[in-house]
Order: C-alpha cells, then structure tokens, then sequence
C-alpha cells in the first residue's frame, strides 16, 4: 500500500500511509483507537475506497472496489466486529461468502468442507448452530475458515483478541502459526503490546493516521513501543487520593436479570457502593456487563432481587424514576442509546433532563435554557463542533460519546453508571474524562465503572469485581493482590 | 467513463429545503403529463386545465379553500404522527368515525339546543370519535406490537362498514324515502358558510388555529420533544425515561382528533346528513399523508401543502368533467407527486457530482 | 348440508388463491429487509392488465404474463425509492399504492363492467379429481390454485435451499454483513421487491380473469393490505401462508354462508378486517417472541456507511 489517504467528514483518518507485507509474515498494526488502523485494513478489504494512494498486490497495481475484488486477490479479513448473521446457521453464513458455493442445496457441500476444517485445525464447530449460540471464539474461527475457504494468502485480523478468553487466545495463537508455516500473510491489529511482542515478526505503528514507526519486533521492546504509539513517554499518571467512604449509596441485592435470548444473564449479584468510590466491573464484554447497567437503571426488567438507592428500593421503576433519584447513565451503545441522531446537538443535551424543572416549565421547554447548557457541554468537555445547531448524527464517535458524558456528569449524579466511558476516545480525551470520574468521586458521588480496559479499572477504581458469564469471581479492592489473576478471573477459571 | 459520486450533505437551508420542493412538484408534473401523453390527452391542457379548474377562477379557488380544510386538519394532525415514526394510515377511518359521533350528537341534541351550545358538542364529540378511533392502533402497537400500518388501514374499512350500517339500518332518515342516509341535521347544528361559496369558516379558521398550536407542540413543548425523540430513536426514548404509551396515546388522540374534526366539518358544513362513506370524505386521510410529506412533517406548512392538494382534487374534478378522465386521475397525480417529492428529498440530503473522466 | 359445506370450502379455495399469491411475494420482499406496502397498488394494476390483455387478444395466459411484467415494471418504482434513495419505506410503498390504483383506474376506466367471455378452465386433475369431498375441493380448481400453491413451496425451496435464498435473507438480517461477503445487496433487494410485484400481479390477474372476471375500480378491496398482515401472519415463512391465506379465504366466504342468517351484511363484510386484527393480537399474545421479523426490514441501507 502506497500513499495512502483516506478522510471522513474532513478529517483524516489515514494520511499517506505505506505497508509491506511478505509471504509467511506475520505483521503487527499497532495503534490505540481511533489511530486508523481499521480504516487502513478497511481499504484493503473494499470496504472504503482511499481518497488517494494505491494498492499493489504481487507487485501489480490493482484496484479494490469491494470485499469480492479483494477475496479475489486473496485477501481475506476478520473483523472485530464479526461479520457473521447471528440468526443464521454457521453453514448459511459459510455459504454466504464462500465463492463457490452451489446453488442447489449449498448446505451440504458447505457442510463437508467445515468438517474438514475443523480436522486440519482441530477444533470442534458445530456447523448445525445459530451463530448466536456459539462462542466469540468459536465465532472467529468461522471467520477464519470464511476467508480460507476463499483461498486467502493474506489474512487480516483485527483486534481478534479483544472478545477472547485466555485460553481462546492461545488457540487463535496456534492456528495463527500454523497458518504462517503455510506461508500465509497475516496482519494482525491490535493496541495490546504483549501481543504484538509475542506473536508478530514485525511491527508498524499508527498514531492519528500517520505511521509514526516499524521495526522487527525482535529489534524492539514494549516501552520504546508503548512510546511510538502513545507519543509520548508516560501513559497515564493519575493519582488517586485518598478518600474516606461515605455513606451507602446503592446496594444490589440478589439481583437476577434476563438477557436478550431468554436466559439469564445476571446472577444472584450482590455489592454495595458507597460515596467516595469508583467501583470497577471488569470483565470481557458479554458477560452479563450490559443487563446488569440496564437493570439498575431501569431500561430493563428485573426478574428477581432488590436495587436501593439511599435506601430506597428501586427495584423496576421507570428510567425516569430512577434518574430523579439521581442516577445518570452512560450507555454501552452509544449511537443506539445515547442519542437521537435526527435532532440538533442542543436537543440531544437534555435528553434524560428534559423533564427537569430547570429545563421545562409545566408543558414547555425552556430552550433558551437548554442552549445555553448545551453551549456550557460543548465548552467544558470539548465537542468539536462547528455549532450546537447541528445535528447530532453528524458528529464523529468520540464527540457523541463527549457530549453523552457531559450530559450525564453536568448534573452531578450521586450515582453514574457508565460503561466502556472512554471507548473510542483519543488519548488527551480518556485522560479529561478520567479526571472528571475521579472529580466526580471527590465531591462524594459513586461511580459504577464497567471497563473491559483493565489498566482503566487499576487507575481509577476503589475496588474491583471481576463479572464472569453473569456472576462475580472476584469482589477485592483495587490494590489487592489477588488481583494479579484477573485473567484467569475474567476466563472464569479462578473464583475468589 | 462517467462516475457518479454522492456525499452527504450536513447544512439544509429553508431555501435549499424549498426550492427542491418546487423542483420535485415540477418534475412530478412532467412525469404526469408523459402518463397524459400515453393516456391521449393533451398534457399542458390537462394540467393547466388542473390549476385554472382549481386556482384560476373565483369559484375554482372557494371550492379549494373549502376542500383545503380537512386537507389541513388531518394533514398536520399526521406531521405529528409521522415525526413520532407513527404510521398512522387510518385518517379516513378517524374523519368516518368523527362523522358519525358528530351526526348523533346533532340529530339527538340539536333541536332543543341553540347553535352556540349544540356546535362546539358536535365539535367535542367528533373529536373524540376521531381520537378513540386513533387510539385503538396506538393501544395495539405499544401493547402488543402490531403493525400501525395494518391496523390503522383495517379499521378504515371496518369503519366504513360500520357507518354504512348505520345508514342503511338503525339511523335512516324517515325523509330519505328509503334511501341510506340519516335525516338532515337541524339548522342549529348547521356551520356557517361564507355566503356565496361552500367554505365552512368556523372549520376553517379551526384548521389554522390547530396547526399553528401543533407547530408550538411539537417545536416548543415537552410532549412534543419526546415524541421527536421516540421518532427518531425509539431505544434512546426508552433509555430517556420516554413513557411510550402515553406518548402514542395523546399523539394519537391529537392526530385522531384533528381527523374527527374533519369529519364534523364535512358533516356539519357540507353535507349536513350522514351519508355513504364515500360521499363524506373522497379519500382526504389518503391525500393528506402527501400534504404532510410535502409539509416536511411542519404543522404550519400543512396548510400551504394543504391548499396545494385541494388545489389538485378540484382541479382534477375539472379534468374529468372536461377531458372524460377517471376519477383515478387524482390518485394517479397525487401518486406520482409522492414520488417526486421523495425522490427529492434524496437529492436535497445528498450532494451528487457527476464526473467525466477517461479510462 | 354435506353440498354446502363443500362448496363453501371450494370457495374458500378461490377466495384464498390470490392472497397466498400476494403473500408469498411480500414475505420474499420482506425477507429481503424491504417492507412493500404497494401491494395493493400492484395488484390493481395486475388486475386491469390481465383484463385487457385477456379481452383483447382472447388469450388469458397472455393475459397473465402481460399483469406479471406490468406488476415487475411497476415495482421498480419502489425498489428505486427504498433501494436507490433510502426514502422512508412506508411513505414509498404508500406512493406505490396510490400510483397503481390511480393508473388502473384509468386504463381500465374503457372496460368496466364489461363482462370477459373467454373463460380460463378449471383444471380437473385426473384421479384426483375422483377423490370424494377433496376431489372438488382441491383437485378441480382453476390453473391459479394449482399456480399458488406450487409458487408458495417453491418460494420456501428458494429461500431456504438455494444460494440466492441465503443472500437474500442475509441482506434482510443484516446487509452489512452481506455486502462485507460480496453480495450486491442493492442488486438483491431490487431483485426481491421485482419479484414481489409479480407475485403481487399474478394475484391481480386472478381476481380479474377467473375470480370475478370483469373489472371494476378498487376491486382488490383492501385484499393487498391484507397479504402484507398474512406475511406476518405467516412468520415470513411462505410454507405457512398456503394455510394462513386460505384460512382467511374461509373468512372472507363464510360471509355469504352467514347472510341468509339475517345477519347484516355489512357487518359480514367487515369480518376479514376484524379477523386481521384479532389474528395478529393472536400471534402476539401467545408467543411475540417468534415474531421476530427480518431484522433489518424498514431500515435503508448505504454502502460505505461508516
């Protein structure tokens, strides 16, 4: 790849970018979110066409229009988000994309070649299953299979271990090796180093859409890594001072929630939390993170057990309800829960406070008012925005998810739930935010931190609760040692 | 090798925003005058005929003004509706169901009741009927899910059934000599005509009263804020704290409502008796669905789009007394005005580049 | 009372004909995450050019291909506004309905209430035929019975067991996905909504050719509206709309098994609309979650959206 260049709405997420990869290579794309590195691969895959710059394939200038022009070029990719149909059997979504598939009874061919597969690789699929019952990791080796039944040389993989548990990591590992012997490409993509260190031959680093370095990894180590990506020398510095607990904020009682699919996805949870704290759930995504945010909240049913706040029981009352008793929440999807995309920024700041008596006077609202608290978010959390008379779908990620936190902090909350807060934030952002949380905490609020970012949840939380498949392995304050198996934790091999 | 590019497009000014309204109206009427061409009729004669038959004589712009009311009544009770991403199809069924609590409102009360009294009842109960009538789908949809769409259409015609019953059964007037309808409404429950036209003014200036508070509601007030929201994201609705049902409810009722009034304004103005439903409305909760779309979901501007699509009902009555069209003519150019007006919409979020290159 | 029995579930036979044909195609459409509401529309359409066709060149087979390309080109105009244009969907199919009424209303304005002398037999199946009570009720009906009901099976084959089938419910569930695995997920869901309006024709072309054979204006009588609450009915499932549509073919004859009764006409007339709305409370009542429609139906999509 060779100069290239690609930008949305003006501004740039990759700038004259060049990459090389050789047969049997395995190449590291480092880069924190938001550096472009999905949008790079994005590119070499079809998905979007770069605004300047070319692609050479065996020394041959091609153009990729789309995913099937770059599976033609032997180009396969497995995304971070799986691009698999959930509602659908493994075989329909192998059939899908597989390019020989026959048009009569494709289910039976495709059957035959799974099974194969699964005996090169020896792993178990089932290929009978609904995606939805499977696995994240059962899920990526679809993924995998897709793109070589395809006939990938070059498999790209982004951020494949970030939905994974341990031992899942060390299988993709494997056949990540196996398939290097085979002298397959493959790049991975990843903001994690010790991966990189341990599975890569070479590195590059992205960092606002600019390589700013590549090396052998060999030649190379996770500091001087850490620097290239970051920018800079120190991660993050935050101090947490020390405060003295408050009095009970919420308690969780024996709480019991249903998922999406009809089967619980909540536990027989119970914590407390106190003023002064930041309270951590850590935990890969999926295991129960999102139901139990959305029970305390009231976006979604409790089935069983009790939520007090100041004692007062709040077991299934309205969004609304709950809000009044001063309970602000920061959504897991932003896009689909946070916003209206349609209406202006300055509708979209009073969201969940509309109906306060600040903003609305018996049946108006005051919209005077409700500008004037939209300008103060823009001003004091930073939303690049050329006006608050925007609309609100046009704003980038990290600006929607600005604006949401600015919503839900400005109101002073004695409790936030807030999950995945700085996802897809840059840098200088994450650590504004932090310092908000920690703010927060100070005057004698609590926050409910749901992160499946682990160096966040060290920096900043009092205490930590490792969520696995709905239950909690693990309560322990932050500076714990036990917590050094927060890995095994999180895999649901280790209960405390 | 020609490349068409679209970007999106993030800054619509009112004027962009109206100026391709024009262009789309003017571009359907030319794909209409290709339908008139293949039908073998003249095309410009035809369409000037539509808006000389409608805006072009004294008597052709009463009968606009005068069709212009339940255009503009069900039209911004819609714009509500659809900004709340609320389908509701069932306007006829609600101007029906207006209709009919109106007439037994006046027939039982209006003799012994003076004007001042017996009128605003009317006005109340055709209300009512109108908004229990739209209530029922929201009932349905927020409760269990079903199809706005669906239900509101089925219940125009279970309307439509239930008011020709009446008609042929049970409220059939001694003085229609054994044809369907009921009696004349007393002259009490009788609306004011402008003299010299059909235009039923207390309707009227009932109809612009309604639009300019709707336009306050929706832009200005709490309810109408949430109902934006719901529109636009139901999931961000929830998580506001947004109380679904009671939301539908009271835009139904509104939306219903306006429709009802129509309905007492059909009755009470034009008709003065119940008749077959056919007769009450020629298909305005249809047309109104356009009147709004063409509004860009405003309340106010419902009742320019709403002067516009009477403009073309009565100039299609012209059409097909002078040119021998079908009464579908009108179906036919509110169809294809639709479509241009979507089509225009498209082109008013998009900016498309077209360019000439070689390869 | 064995005669009347018989003849009425013959009739519900007939009457259920052009709503499994109207349904089948809306449940491939909706498969494909477009919601049609045109059907009606298009059926219209395929009503009046079947007639025409028919009447003048005495061939009621041309009669039939000619509704099915009329209902296929009509369609387009739908496919353009919630493919091309990611225009609202509903408002869309709405302009559809409109345009397909109004467009009938005129070309068939020379027709009406003229009688067509050219009949389309029914076609007696040998042996089968013979069968006592199912004989008649099933295997002597017109061409359009035989035509549904083989479409309907076929449409589940399609869907179910081909390639095309997977594509095209990938692209309802989920087209980024599909896109992502080189489906042209315009090119399907233009393909789809094309189909749907043949289908929807084909059920025109039997209600004006062998179910009445005449025409007149707003003879679909809402029977379009009715096919798009079947595809729910149905579960997006073309096997279950042969019975789901010919149950309501029952409802809509045991009208006139009723009238002698004294019930009132007009209430009877009302029953098919009623039995709509109760059905699908029905549905959601017992089970909503089965009611799970193609997820992504309704929703526009745009390539390189990021």
């Amino acid at each position: 790849m060779k100069g290239i260049s690609k930008s949305f709405h003006g501004i740039f997420a990759n700038q004259n970018i060049n990459l090389k990869i050789e047969s049997g290579e395995i190449l590291g794309l480092l880069g924190e979110n938001g550096a472009g590195k999905t949008t790079l691969m994005n590119i070499l895959y079809g998905l979007y066409q770069p605004d300047e710059g070319q692609i050479k394939v065996n020394d041959t200038p091609v153009r990729i229009n789309n995913p099937v022009e770059s599976i033609n070029h032997g180009i396969g990719m497995v995304h971070q988000h799986f691009m698999l149909i959930q509602n659908h059997l493994v075989i329909e979504n192998i059939a899908l994309g597989y390019k020989d598939t026959p048009f009569f009874f494709p289910k039976n061919k495709i059957r035959q070649k799974v099974e194969a597969f699964s005996e090169k690789f020896g792993f178990q699929i089932d290929p009978d299953k609904k995606v939805w019952q499977l696995s994240a990791g059962e899920q990526q080796r679809i993924e995998i299979i897709k793109a070589l039944l395809n006939g990938a040389d070059l498999l790209i993989l982004d951020e494949p271990t970030s939905v994974l548990t341990p031992r899942e990591i060390k299988e993709l590992i494997s056949i990540l090796r196996q398939m290097k012997a085979e002298g397959h490409m493959i790049i991975f993509i990843s903001h994690k180093l010790d991966e990189i260190m341990e599975i890569c031959d070479r590195v590059v680093v992205l960092q606002k859409g600019k390589i700013v370095g590549g090396t052998d990894t060999k030649n190379t180590d996770k500091k001087s890594l850490a620097r290239m990506m970051i920018g800079r020398d120190v991660v993050f510095n935050i101090n947490r001072e020390i405060l003295e607990k408050g009095k009970q904020i919420l308690s969780v009682d024996r709480l019991n929630v249903v998922g999406d699919k009809g089967l619980l996805a909540v536990k027989n949870i119970s914590f407390d939390l106190y003023q002064n704290e930041i309270f951590g759930i850590a935990g890969v995504s999926g295991n129960g993170q999102r139901e139990l945010a959305e029970a305390i909240t009231g976006i979604r049913p409790v089935f069983s057990g009790k939520v007090k706040i100041n004692k007062k029981d709040i077991t299934n009352k309205s969004p609304r309800h709950i809000y009044d008793m001063g309970v602000s929440h920061v959504p897991e999807e932003r896009i689909r829960f946070g916003i209206a995309p349609g209406l202006f920024l300055y509708d979209n700041a009073i969201l969940k406070q509309h109906h306060l008596k600040k903003f609305s006077k018996r049946y108006f609202l005051k919209y005077s008012r409700v500008k004037n608290h939209a300008k103060t978010i823009v001003k004091d959390f930073k939303v690049a925005t050329h006006s608050i008379n925007t609309q609100t779908g046009n704003l980038s990620g990290g600006n929607i998810q600005k604006l949401i936190l600015g919503r839900e902090i400005s109101e002073k909350p004695q409790l936030l739930v807030a999950s995945h807060p700085t996802y897809g934030l840059d840098v200088g952002a994450t650590e504004f935010l932090r310092q908000h949380l920690l703010e927060l905490r100070k005057q004698g609020s609590t926050v409910l931190l749901f992160s499946e970012d682990l160096e966040e949840i060290f920096e900043l939380c009092d205490r930590v609760a490792v969520i696995f498949d709905g239950e909690f392995m693990a309560v322990l304050d932050s500076d714990d040692e036990r917590l050094c198996d927060i890995g095994l934790m999180m895999a649901g091999s280790k209960r405390i | 090798m020609i490349k068409i590019k679209t970007t999106d497009r993030y800054n619509i000014t009112a004027l962009r925003s109206f100026m391709t309204n024009i262009l789309s109206l003017v571009a359907g009427l030319v794909a209409i005058s290709i339908i008139f061409l293949i039908a073998g009729v003249n095309p410009i004669f035809a369409i000037s005929e539509i808006f000389t038959g409608s805006f072009g004589s004294f008597y052709g712009l009463k009968e606009t003004i005068t069709k212009a009311i339940p255009l503009i009544l069900i039209g911004t009770g819609l714009t509500l509706a659809f900004r709340a991403k609320f389908w509701n199809i069932g306007a006829e069924g609600q101007l029906l169901m207006g209709a009919i609590f109106a007439t037994w409102t006046g027939l039982t009360f209006g003799q012994s009741l003076p004007s001042y009294i017996i009128v605003p009842m009317m006005f109340t109960a055709g209300f009512t009927g109108g908004a229990l009538w739209g209530i029922i789908p929201a009932i349905l949809k927020i409760k269990y899910s079903i199809n706005e769409v669906i239900s509101t259409l089925m219940l125009n015609y279970i309307c439509a059934e239930i008011l020709t019953m009446l008609i042929v059964g049970p409220w059939k007037g001694k003085t229609r000599f054994g044809f369907p309808g009921t009696d004349n409404l007393p002259d009490q429950a009788i609306l004011g005509l402008i003299p010299g036209s059909r235009i039923h003014y207390a309707t009227l200036i009932l109809a612009i009263i309604c639009a300019i508070v709707l336009c306050v509601v929706v832009y200005k007030t709490r309810f109408g804020y949430e109902a934006r929201v719901v529109g636009e994201n139901p999931d961000a609705g929830k998580y506001a704290g947004i109380d679904f049902l009671k939301t539908s409810l009271i835009l139904m009722t509104i939306s219903g409502g306006l429709a009802g009034f129509a309905g007492v304004g059909e009755i009470a103005g034009i008709h003065k008796y119940l008749g077959y439903p056919a007769a009450i409305s020629s298909g305005y909760g249809f047309t109104a669905i356009i009147v709004a779309w063409l509004a860009k979901l405003n309340p106010l501007y419902a009742i320019v789009s709403g002067i516009f699509f009477a403009g073309i009902l009565v100039g299609g009555d012209a059409v097909q007394i002078s040119l021998g069209l079908p009464a579908a003519t009108v179906d036919i150019v509110n169809g294809t005005l639709l479509i241009f007006l979507i089509m225009g919409d498209y082109f008013l979020k998009h900016k498309i580049t077209i360019q000439f290159s070689k390869k | 009372m064995e005669e009347i029995i018989i003849s009425t579930l013959t009739r519900a036979m007939v009457a259920g004909t052009p709503l499994l044909l109207a349904t089948t195609g809306e449940v491939i459409c909706e498969r494909s995450g477009i919601l049609n509401l045109g059907v009606e529309g298009v059926m219209a359409m395929g009503a009046v050019t079947a007639f025409i066709v028919t009447m003048t060149t005495g061939q009621p087979w041309l009669g039939v291909l000619a509704a099915v390309g009329a209902g296929m080109a009509i369609s387009v105009i739908h496919a353009f506004g919630s493919v091309t244009l990611q225009a609202n969907q509903v408002v869309s199919g709405l302009a559809l309905t409109m345009l397909g009424l109004g467009l009938s209303g005129m070309l068939g304005k020379p027709y009406v209430g003229k009688p067509l002398s050219i009949k389309m037999e029914d076609w007696s199946i040998p042996y089968l035929s013979d069968i006592p009570y199912l004989g008649r009720i099933i295997f002597s009906q017109s061409p359009f019975f035989y035509l549904a009901i083989i479409l309907a099976i076929a449409a589940w084959f399609f869907l179910e067991r081909t390639r095309l089938g997977i594509q095209i419910r990938s692209t309802g569930e989920n087209p980024k996905v599909a896109e992502t695995q080189g489906v042209n997920v315009y090119k399907i869901r233009y393909l789809s909504v094309i189909i749907g309006g043949g289908f929807s024709a084909l059920a025109g072309a039997h209600l004006s050719i062998s179910y009445s054979k005449s025409w007149i204006e707003g003879m679909t009588a809402g029977r379009g509206w009715i096919a798009i609450a079947l595809t729910i009915f149905a579960l997006w499932n073309p096997a279950r709309a042969i019975w789901a549509a010919f149950l309501f073919g029952g409802i809509f004859v045991v009208q006139y098994l009723l009238q002698p009764l004294g019930i009132s006409p007009n209430f009877l007339s009302m029953m098919p609309y009623i039995a709509t709305l109760v059905i699908l409370l029905l549905i959601s009542l017992k089970d909503s979650k089965k009611l799970s429609p193609p997820a992504m139906l309704g929703e526009p999509y745009q390539r390189g959206e990021r």
